[in-house]
């Protein structure tokens, strides 16, 4: 009887065939994956004194892994497609690639010299920041539902981990605990998104959604209800208002770096997920989505920005401002569904998570610097910062003049190819939006200002102008975010470029 | 338009040089503030140093076609490029602002105002130095807004850090205004681009195909730019931030602000607004000629309240700039170049005012009209010094200012065809009316400080005991040579450009020319 339903199942299932599979366009995973195991073997044989070789070991491995990124950049393949289209290696994937690799170093940088302080479990700490880092790998590669989801897993929950390390401090459990949930909570919403879209196209694969939704002559309900459920998973993912109620306080209670690397790495991981899904699978549902997201964008600058005015604490602050900048993000996607409009959206959207990344780990950078010595996270320990430590007050008015967008800053670029998008759609409604970012650029500088305010024009709190010992790991997280925050202002062609060339194979109109 | 593309390496040049400098100030240690003064002078001589050969290679023949214009390639994804230019209407601003930085060098070699810290404060001048060089020379909107963004941070640092009582509300007024008025200026820029076709941003490509906008997209596109420009200029009723950023600012900022950056704001309606928008610009020139009179009166009736000589001078700003926006809004050859003259006058007289406010401020430690008395007495240089500048700001004949005034008032007597001339000439009563109060004010403020007896809570002041207990000024001081080197160029420039004018008219006018060609066809 059993041997009987085998046969006849075996015989219905396709015969099983070997997977061709690409080394090159998967060797960074590979790089990643064997070195997280290296760090994870070498901290059980390490003792204690010689611990500090693991952050060298993941930083190693992170730099390691940028060099198959590069000759991937460089071949004359252009598209390496394997698992019938689920994975593939394309210019976007790759720039986002080298973008997380490079993210992941200056985080590992911004670790090292903390987490030898605070007596952290360091092996697994560097081994689950890889995994984490991986996860993001493989989600600019993700093309299918579950290749999407297990990528989103994998840079998740490492995360959740990272953000209650710091054990015995309940802001810290607080973090974890929150982020957790809320997470948990936005994979169910998008997995019964996904359920309801396989159930409609009877195929994970995203070019297959993109296609029922034409072939069958409009959109169904179903469809409608499966693309808004994913996108608000998302809008969970990058903490877009109202959904952002876990980030300001997961990003206070995580330990710094962690701090940083959620509020670049991993809202750009959810970024690119969206974006993906929007441009390959959803474009012909851009009727639905395109109003969901002018929404979500107009509330999410707004909202970021109001709330940022009246914090105290910097890591709060820069938290509110990381969803106000998610909103800036989102505004170029809202228009992104019109005829002509998408590679220019795209093209925003990836050069203002290049530009935010190095900027915002950069003003991390300071933030951890500064903190070594007040021991406060009071907006007010920056009192005087310019005046005691001239060059870690200037890095951060760099840092916050270009999240404030003030040229010639990175951060202009990003806003102004989100404008250029938005005022080459040419609708009102696209006019509105790009109104509505304008004021916020202006409300921003209301707390960036008060940041550089404190820096140059205020004393030193209770006069203690010591000056501050910066180890050499942050100073090179320093001096990368800086020259690339530089850089990208004076000379945005090269962001530009990288953004051009991150074309979706398989996209709407690309 | 001809372009000439001759010696085109000298604008790049003078206008990238301060940076040099800030490359080599931020070499310099800290505490060596003689070196620190010495590289700053240096690189400020130095540029003004190409700005007149710049000036020796102008083709004075030729001052209505873009001069020294170079092109690189900037952005190509969104089709702006480095392109830049020096015309008629250009040049005097840009060597302006050279001569004013490198005057305010050598006011602050012995002025550093309090906390100190001129590593950071020469840092941010020559910083200040490209933004505005750099505007002047842009001939692309994106080049123009980074360089007129450029600006705002070192001035914000500089009237916060360095201000007065109140500068952190002043230099924060001051930012907001500017950047809301910037980013609905960008938001016109991209409009533009599109409505163009989205080829280029190059000014003088927008300047050709603008004009076949259709009319109430004009309209709009103006409206974004309007209040970019006019938050800048600044006008009524955008003009609150002036008086406390100029009264909070070191004096070196208050000069410079109202040299310069005031300027920023004109100059973009003479060279983007109105010649690219011909249609949306006679639409608006009603309302802006309007505004300008309001403004006039507003800012003159402002200048005959206020008890703090600062904030009078500050207030008597928004009055002359009101005169250079009726010029403009006449769009005729004939207003702009007044206005033209009017932004340069207005810089050097404005200019010197403040110096001299700055010096007073130093000397008595306070600006307060009714404490201060008998300056000619007192300090007889320096009040003849106020005379000649009051004198040159309410408009006599004979000094620069009048050159300003007088033909934008006259040239509202006949506005462009097309606009309302009744109108016009209402504007023009009202102007010169306010010509009136100008003198008032000017007179009456020269009257309380400079003639009568010292205050006696200074008058022993000579002697060294007064009121005023800061042990560092044992006795008052007249005019010192930093003073005098700064200041004399400044006063040959207002008395030379007073007897001739043609100096400065014969080179705007063939560029303003250029500018309203869109308005003959």
């Amino acid at each position: 009887m059993l041997t009987t339903v085998l046969t006849a199942l075996s015989n219905a299932a396709t015969p099983w065939v070997n997977p061709t599979v690409d080394f090159h366009a998967l060797a960074p995973e590979m790089v990643l994956a064997a070195g997280l195991c290296v760090v994870l073997l070498a901290d059980l044989f390490l003792d204690e004194s010689r611990k500090w070789v693991l952050s060298s070991l993941a930083g190693f491995s992170l730099l390691v892994a940028i060099l198959p990124v590069l000759t991937l950049g460089l071949s004359d393949v252009n598209v390496r497609s394997m698992f019938d289209g689920r994975y593939v290696v394309d210019n976007f994937s790759i720039v986002m690639k080298a973008m997380f690799l490079i993210a992941g170093y200056v985080v590992v940088l911004l670790s090292s010299s903390h987490v030898e302080e605070g007596e952290y479990w360091r092996g697994e700490y560097y081994f689950l920041l890889l995994s984490s880092i991986l996860g993001m790998v493989m989600m600019a590669s993700a093309r299918d539902l579950v290749s999407i989801f297990v990528a989103l897993e994998f840079l998740s929950i490492p995360a959740y981990m990272l953000a209650a390390w710091r054990k015995r401090d309940i802001k810290s459990n607080e973090a974890g605990i929150k982020y957790f949930l809320l997470g948990v909570f936005a994979s169910a919403v998008m997995l019964y998104g996904m359920s309801l879209l396989y159930g409609a196209a009877n195929s994970t694969l995203l070019i297959d959604l993109g296609k029922s939704i034409t072939v069958n002559g409009g959109l169904s309900a179903l469809h409608a209800l499966g693309v808004v459920f994913v996108v608000v998973g998302f809008a969970f993912k990058v903490s877009a208002v109202p959904f952002h109620t876990w980030a300001p306080d997961t990003y206070e209670g995580a330990p710094s770096p962690i701090t940083a690397f959620l509020s670049v790495a991993s809202k750009a991981a959810g970024f690119i997920a969206l974006v993906t899904l929007l441009f390959v699978a959803f474009p012909e549902a851009s009727s639905v989505w395109q109003p969901f997201i002018w929404v979500l964008s107009a509330l999410t600058m707004t909202v970021g920005n109001v709330v940022a005015l009246r914090q105290t604490n910097v890591v709060r602050m820069i938290a509110y401002s990381s969803v106000s900048q998610g909103g800036f993000v989102l505004m170029p996607l809202a228009v992104a569904g019109m005829a002509g409009v998408g590679d220019s959206a795209l093209r925003a959207v990836v050069v203002y998570l290049l530009i935010y990344a190095a900027t915002n780990l950069g003003m991390f950078a300071v933030i951890i610097a500064v903190s070594r010595k007040t021991r406060s996270g009071a907006v007010s320990s920056f009192g005087g910062l310019f005046s005691y430590a001239p060059g870690l007050g200037a890095l951060a008015t760099i840092f916050l003049a270009s999240l404030a967008g003030i040229p010639p800053l990175g951060g202009w670029i990003g806003k102004f190819a989100a404008f250029q998008t938005l005022i080459s759609a040419g609708t009102g409604w696209a006019y509105g939006l790009a109104l509505i970012g304008a004021v916020n650029s202006v409300i921003a500088f209301g707390y960036y200002g008060n940041m550089m305010r404190e820096i140059w024009m205020k004393p030193a709190p209770h006069g203690d102008v010591t000056p501050i010992r910066t180890p050499g790991s942050l100073a090179l997280a320093l001096g990368i975010t800086g020259v690339a925050t530089l850089v990208l202002g004076v000379l945005p062609g090269i962001a530009m470029h990288f953004g051009d060339i991150a074309r979706i194979t398989g996209a709407f109109g690309g | 338009m001809e372009m000439l593309r001759d010696a085109n390496w000298v604008l790049s040049v003078g206008t990238f040089l301060p940076l040099a400098g800030v490359v080599l100030l931020l070499g310099v240690p800290k505490a060596n503030e003689q070196m620190i003064k010495m590289v700053a002078l240096l690189t400020s001589i130095a540029t003004l140093a190409v700005g007149i050969f710049t000036l020796t290679k102008f083709d004075f023949d030729k001052a209505g076609s873009m001069q020294f214009v170079a092109e690189h390639e900037w952005i190509p994804l969104i089709k702006s490029s480095y392109l830049i230019g020096l015309d008629g209407i250009s040049l005097p601003l840009y060597i302006l602002s050279m001569v004013i930085t490198l005057l305010v060098v050598i006011y602050s070699l012995n002025h550093v105002p309090d906390p100190g810290n001129p590593k950071a404060f020469f840092i941010l001048m020559l910083v200040l130095q490209t933004g505005m060089a750099g505007t002047f020379i842009a001939q692309d909107l994106i080049l123009f807004f980074v360089f007129f963004e450029l600006v705002l941070l070192p001035m914000y640092f500089m009237i916060g850090v360095w201000g007065g009582e109140n500068r952190q509300y002043a230099s924060l007024k001051f930012f907001l205004y500017t950047m809301f008025g910037s980013a609905l200026m960008l938001v016109a820029f991209l409009a533009l681009f599109f409505k163009t076709g989205a080829e280029s941003f190059s000014i003088p490509f927008l300047i050709e195909n603008g004009g076949a906008i259709a009319r109430n997209v004009q309209i709009w596109i103006f409206a974004g730019m309007f209040i970019g420009f006019a938050v800048k200029v600044p006008m009524f009723p955008f003009h609150t931030w002036l008086p406390d950023a100029h009264t909070q600012a070191p004096t070196q900022g208050s000069v410079i602000l109202a040299a310069i950056l005031l300027k920023l704001g004109t100059y973009g309606f003479v060279r983007i607004a109105i010649p690219i928008l011909p249609e949306a610009a006679k639409a608006w020139a009603p309302y802006i000629g309007g505004l300008a009179v309001v403004g006039i009166i507003y800012g003159s009736l402002g200048c005959l309240a206020q008890t703090d000589m600062k904030r009078l001078i500050a207030f008597s700003s928004v009055a002359h700039m009101g005169f250079v926006m009726l010029g403009i809004s006449t769009l005729t050859s004939f207003g702009m170049t007044a206005a033209m003259f009017g932004m340069v006058a207005h810089g050097l007289i404005t200019g010197m005012l403040f110096f001299i406010a700055g010096s007073i401020k130093e000397r008595y430690h306070t600006l307060e009209i009714k404490r201060l008395g008998g300056l000619l007495k007192q300090l007889p240089h320096l009040g003849w010094i106020l005379g000649l500048c009051s004198m040159a700001s309410l408009g006599l004949p004979g000094l620069a200012g009048f050159w300003g005034e007088f033909p934008a008032i006259l040239s509202a007597y006949s506005p462009a065809p097309g606009l309302n001339e009744t109108l016009f000439r209402v504007y023009m009563v009202i102007a010169a009316i306010g010509t009136v109060f100008a003198a008032a004010y000017l007179l009456w403020l020269y009257q309380r400080v400079a003639f009568g007896e010292p205050k006696p809570e200074f008058a022993g002041a000579a002697h060294g005991h007064g009121d005023h207990s800061h042990g560092d000024d044992h006795a008052l001081e007249d005019v010192n040579k930093y003073e005098w080197i700064s200041w004399t160029p400044l006063l040959i420039a207002i008395i030379v450009f007073g007897l001739m004018p043609n100096l400065l008219f014969k080179i705007i006018d063939p560029a303003v020319q250029g500018v309203l060609t869109g308005f003959k066809g």
